[in-house]
């Protein structure tokens, strides 16, 4: 008995001498981010055969909330913690996360190599970073070429202005009874916003916090006015926000004619969105010459990680490293933030589900010329006033200037 | 003297003896401390937490530290919040097209069980039962799918209806987008609350049936009281006590409504808000908008109203009437 346990302790004191001279590191992640991850570990370990990392994935929503209660009570964050576009603003306000920007991270001399648009994202109106960007979602229009050619359609008549694409939308509506040009007339609202913003303007609020949205912003004004237009014309299914079940349902029946979105949609489109519909659809650039941004992840370190200097090099794994940026695209189409990564030889080949179209190069341009957006911490309420006030212009409650003018107070009231 | 003194009294007991005292005086406290302590964590610390909140700035992803004291300002913004007023306008039509129903269902739906089906009472109640221990996310995942627009199978019936020569013109000829309308989003969510809340309320007022007893019911029919009668002379009086434990469970759980319109309309409170309830403008305003002390105060407004109107309940229903004075 005494010798299995002398045994047992000296087994015991093995392993911790063991442990102590790997350090171990966690990555808080969410699916499919969590696949990049596991696909990106032996490469990283050959690097650094000292660090092993384990891997905390949680639900898209429960990662956030975790997320958010380690940083508000100080405790139980991962050393890395991947961050959502969405959540971005929200975890930059305050100390959660550590600023990158400065000594030893010095993340800066990265951003010429990065998508001119990912960095802005990430640094706070006081000029912290606080998470470096790793893949983004660059809009694309998708398009059914079946139905376009049944009503005589040109791609380009689609994304050659606002006006062209309802026009030729009533006419594939007209020759395809039963479909839709898209699911939902706010998305046309959702790129209108996006495109002609001056420097130093935010979506919602400007540099010095003032409320863009009015009755007198032209901007607002023609994307509420075109997105009535197409609802109007009974354009759309109606079918709310993306991955609800109308939406889901029409993509799985087959009939739109096509939808905005991230390139990361081919994804979705062939694996179980709209299998059966492989080769009829294609992919060309948003109405009107927009470029716009649906989406992208980044990684962060809590300021209560105590292995910082570890994290960093897994971040900088996971980002600046162009094999591992392409690895991951061919894993789950996560589109590299990593300028390099973009001149691989993949890019320039066929997509099997879009009929071989070469896609990525078009997706590339759009990434290219996607404008910064500055964030503002209250963009979530502006974005929900928002929201609120188109939905009552598309069922005719309200006028645009009503809307937008009860909007305004709404927000301003917010931004006190 | 003094020395004396201290011998003298009985300071040394045995040790057996003092284990006796140490257990008669204090292990019933040890025994049901598990019980305080979870509730010390669980229970009162979130409530003490939320009030000092409610009173504080505070955006959680900053970390404790950033917390600002700011009085009662946080009360105020939402009691000039146009959009509070209007979550707890939607809160009160919701809770009332539910709430109603659910009652005018159940009680006669349980007298007629407990007088007519005796033999499968327990089959029947626990069909009734079903829905209330579905998962309320599985429910609403399903009515989604009945009320959509193009897909739904609500939808589908009444095409199909509309179609039957006759009774068709009663229908309608066009799908009806029960989601995206204003006047149908409410009784939408409504409805499924009605679903899931009848059997539960069929089970309180049996368990009410079986309390009174039967030689009433054999006298009225003795004297020649038709079923209607014995209804409204001595099962509506007698119910009242567990009447009242219903309208009190039925107004606190409509007026905390969250699940049900969350997943049927969408975190956003469906088209024009309609069915944004106070407790999901709650979660909207510390989830999305990270404004926990806004959020914690829009909390124990909710408690000051539901507790207001429990006390009215409590005043019409209650007490005074509960001894069957009338």
């Amino acid at each position: 008995m005494k010798k299995t346990l002398t045994v047992l302790t000296l087994a015991l004191l093995a392993s911790v001498a063991g442990a102590q001279a790997k350090k171990t590191i966690t990555i808080g992640v969410f699916p499919d981010l969590d696949s990049v991850v596991k696909a990106a570990l032996p490469g990283f370990n050959k690097l650094y055969p000292n660090i092993e990392v384990k891997i905390n994935s949680l639900a898209y929503a429960d990662h956030h909330n975790a997320l958010t209660t380690a940083l508000a009570t100080g405790s139980g964050a991962n050393d890395v913690e991947a961050i959502d576009f969405g959540y971005v603003a929200k975890f930059a306000e305050g100390g959660g996360l550590v600023d990158i920007s400065k000594a030893p991270y010095n993340a800066g001399q990265y951003r010429s190599q990065f998508v001119a648009y990912t960095f802005p994202q990430a640094i706070t109106d006081d000029g912290r970073m606080v998470a470096m960007p790793t893949d983004i979602g660059p809009g694309s229009m998708f398009y059914r070429t079946d139905f376009l050619a049944k009503a005589g359609v040109k791609p380009s008549d689609l994304n050659k202005s606002w006006d062209s694409y309802i026009a030729a939308g009533k006419k594939i509506v007209a020759a395809n009874p039963g479909v839709f040009l898209i699911p939902d007339a706010s998305e046309v609202e959702s790129i209108m916003i996006r495109t002609g913003l001056k420097p130093g303007e935010g979506l919602y609020f400007d540099k010095n916090n003032k409320v863009l949205v009015g009755p007198d912003s032209p901007r607002f004004v023609q994307a509420f006015t075109v997105a009535k237009a197409v609802r109007d014309a009974k354009l759309d299914g109606h079918a709310g926000a993306a991955f609800s079940s109308d939406w889901t349902t029409a993509f799985q029946k087959g009939n739109l004619a096509t939808e905005v979105s991230g390139a990361w949609l081919v994804g979705h489109m062939q694996n179980w969105l709209a299998k059966d519909f492989a080769g009829k659809w294609a992919s060309q650039q948003l109405p009107g010459n927009s470029f716009t941004s649906y989406g992208g992840s980044f990684y962060g370190i809590p300021s209560q990680s105590k292995n910082k200097a570890e994290a960093w090099d897994l971040i900088k794994y996971l980002t600046t490293n162009a094999d591992q940026q392409i690895l991951a695209f061919k894993t789950t189409g996560a589109f590299p933030a990593l300028r390099a990564a973009q001149s691989a030889p993949l890019f320039n080949e066929g997509v099997a589900y879009l009929n071989n179209q070469k896609a990525r190069q078009v997706w590339r341009a759009a990434a290219n010329n996607i404008k910064p957006i500055d964030v503002n911490r209250l963009d979530p309420v502006a974005d929900q006033i928002t929201n609120d006030a188109l939905s009552s212009v598309l069922d005719g409650t309200k006028t645009v200037q009503q809307a937008l003018a009860d909007a305004q107070a709404l927000i301003q009231r917010r931004a006190r | 003297m003094q020395q004396a003194q201290i011998l003298s009294t009985p300071t040394r007991l045995r040790p057996g003896a003092r284990w006796e005292r140490f257990q008669r005086r204090y292990a019933p406290y040890i025994f049901i401390s598990p019980f305080f302590i979870l509730f010390a964590i669980f229970g009162l610390f979130p409530i003490v937490f939320s009030a000092y909140l409610s009173l504080h700035e505070w955006q959680p992803a900053a970390g404790l530290g950033s917390m600002k004291f700011v009085g009662l300002r946080n009360f105020t913004d939402n009691l000039t919040d146009p959009t509070f007023w209007q979550s707890l306008k939607n809160t009160g039509i919701i809770a009332l097209e539910s709430g109603i129903p659910q009652h005018v269902i159940a009680i006669p739906l349980a007298f007629a069980i407990h007088m007519g089906l005796k033999r499968v009472k327990g089959l029947m109640t626990a069909l009734y039962f079903l829905p209330y221990i579905t998962s309320v996310v599985a429910i609403s995942v399903i009515f989604v799918t009945i009320f959509s627009w193009q897909y739904g199978v609500l939808n589908v019936l009444l095409t199909w209806l509309h179609h039957i020569p006759l009774i068709g013109g009663l229908f309608p000829a066009e799908k009806v987008n029960w989601l995206g309308n204003r006047a149908f989003v409410q009784p939408a969510v409504a409805s499924v609350v009605v679903w899931r809340y009848v059997g539960w309320n069929v089970v309180l007022y049996l368990s009410g049936l079986q309390a009174i007893n039967g030689d009433l019911y054999e006298a009225a029919s003795v004297d020649g009281a038709t079923t209607f009668q014995q209804f409204r002379s001595i099962t509506l009086p007698l119910l009242r006590p567990i009447m009242f434990v219903a309208i009190t469970l039925t107004l606190i759980g409509n007026l905390q409504l969250f699940e049900e319109p969350y997943i049927i309309a969408g975190d956003s409170g469906g088209i024009g808000n309609v069915a944004l309830t106070t407790v999901m403008y709650m979660y909207r305003t510390y989830n999305f908008y990270s404004d926990a002390g806004l959020a914690a105060a829009m909390s124990w407004l909710l408690f000051i109203l539901i507790g207001a109107l429990t006390l009215i309940n409590n005043r019409v229903f209650g007490k005074s009437r509960l001894s069957g004075a009338d």
